[in-house]
């Protein structure tokens, strides 16, 4: 294996890795919709935060090595269109992941609010906050892009 | 240049592999993560199993058939005597086929498990034998990734 068949493998295990860790968070925002009890809250969000470390870890190891390999290739370069587009569908799925943690965090506020007031029963208001319809539209829209760059980085179109 | 080298019928079977592929991975790193942090909570020994169940199972049947899909339009059941199928292309088939019959054995295991925490019998040492077939799958994903992109023969 040369240098550059080292990087693309890499580059690649890293988009496994984020693609494999928001098939994960999926898995774990479905079973949070039926959660309604502090405990169950709380438990999946220990599972949610290896989700999210590994989609960070997934997302900053693909853009680096994706890009440093356009610059290694001979036939592609980082100006290319479909190159460009990969950035931005990364942009779009990174900004709208970093805020879709934000709406799920405050599911997680709430159940450590009502575990310190001792209510350990269910809660609609908790129930409502785990089913946040902004979270899951923003992890739709995350998701619908990292699969765009899949699809990208398949056809390289224009290449 | 690149993408001409690969028909559209070829990228397509490629894409279907791939989802399946790490769908298949995502589970699995679901399903480990879930019963190591379960700690003997029920919800989460049952998360661990039915993220294999309900989504990695559908993955792995996706992989395999794309990826027969994808060995048969390249033509590799079709190679000249003289030349042998590469080792990249082995270790894919390897991680495919005995990583499938391990999977196979996490849910029979993992199914058992759930069963008997369902009628208060324990199960949660099935559950973890689950998780130790689900982390050493993981680990094949990784080798099989690494295999079949840098190509190393």
């Amino acid at each position: 294996m040369t240098f550059e068949d080292w990087i693309f493998a890499i580059h690649l295990l890293f988009a496994a890795t984020l693609v494999g860790s928001l098939v994960m968070s999926w898995i774990v925002v479905v079973s949070m919709r039926t959660a309604d009890t502090p405990d169950a809250t709380l438990n999946l969000h220990r599972v949610g935060l290896v989700a999210t470390g590994a989609t960070i870890i997934g997302l900053a190891g693909a853009i680096t090595l994706g890009i440093w390999l356009a610059i290694l290739r001979v036939d592609f370069h980082p100006w290319d269109g479909w190159v460009i587009g990969a950035i931005v569908l990364w942009s779009i799925a990174t900004v709208a992941l970093l805020r879709s943690f934000v709406e799920y965090a405050k599911p997680i506020d709430k159940a450590k609010a009502l575990v310190a007031s001792g209510q350990t029963g269910s809660s609609m208001e908790l129930t409502a906050l785990n089913r946040t319809a902004t979270g899951l539209l923003l992890r739709v829209v995350a998701s619908a892009a990292i699969v765009l760059i899949v699809v990208d980085m398949i056809w390289k179109p224009g290449a | 240049m690149l993408a001409a080298i690969r028909p559209d019928i070829q990228s397509f079977a490629l894409l279907l592999h791939l989802v399946g592929a790490t769908v298949v991975f995502g589970a699995l790193l679901a399903s480990a993560t879930s019963i190591v942090l379960a700690r003997g909570d029920t919800r989460l020994l049952r998360l661990g199993y039915f993220s294999l169940l309900l989504v990695g199972l559908p993955g792995l049947i996706l992989l395999r058939l794309a990826g027969q899909w994808l060995y048969q339009l390249q033509k590799w059941n079709d190679l000249p005597s003289q030349f042998a199928r590469p080792t990249w292309l082995d270790i894919g088939f390897i991680v495919a086929d005995w990583g499938g019959i391990l999977f196979l054995l996490a849910l029979v295991l993992g199914g058992i498990g759930v069963h008997r925490l369902r009628n208060d019998r324990g199960g949660t040492l099935l559950l973890r034998a689950t998780m130790v077939i689900s982390l050493v799958l993981i680990v094949g994903y990784v080798v099989a990734v690494w295999a079949m992109t840098g190509k190393p023969s």
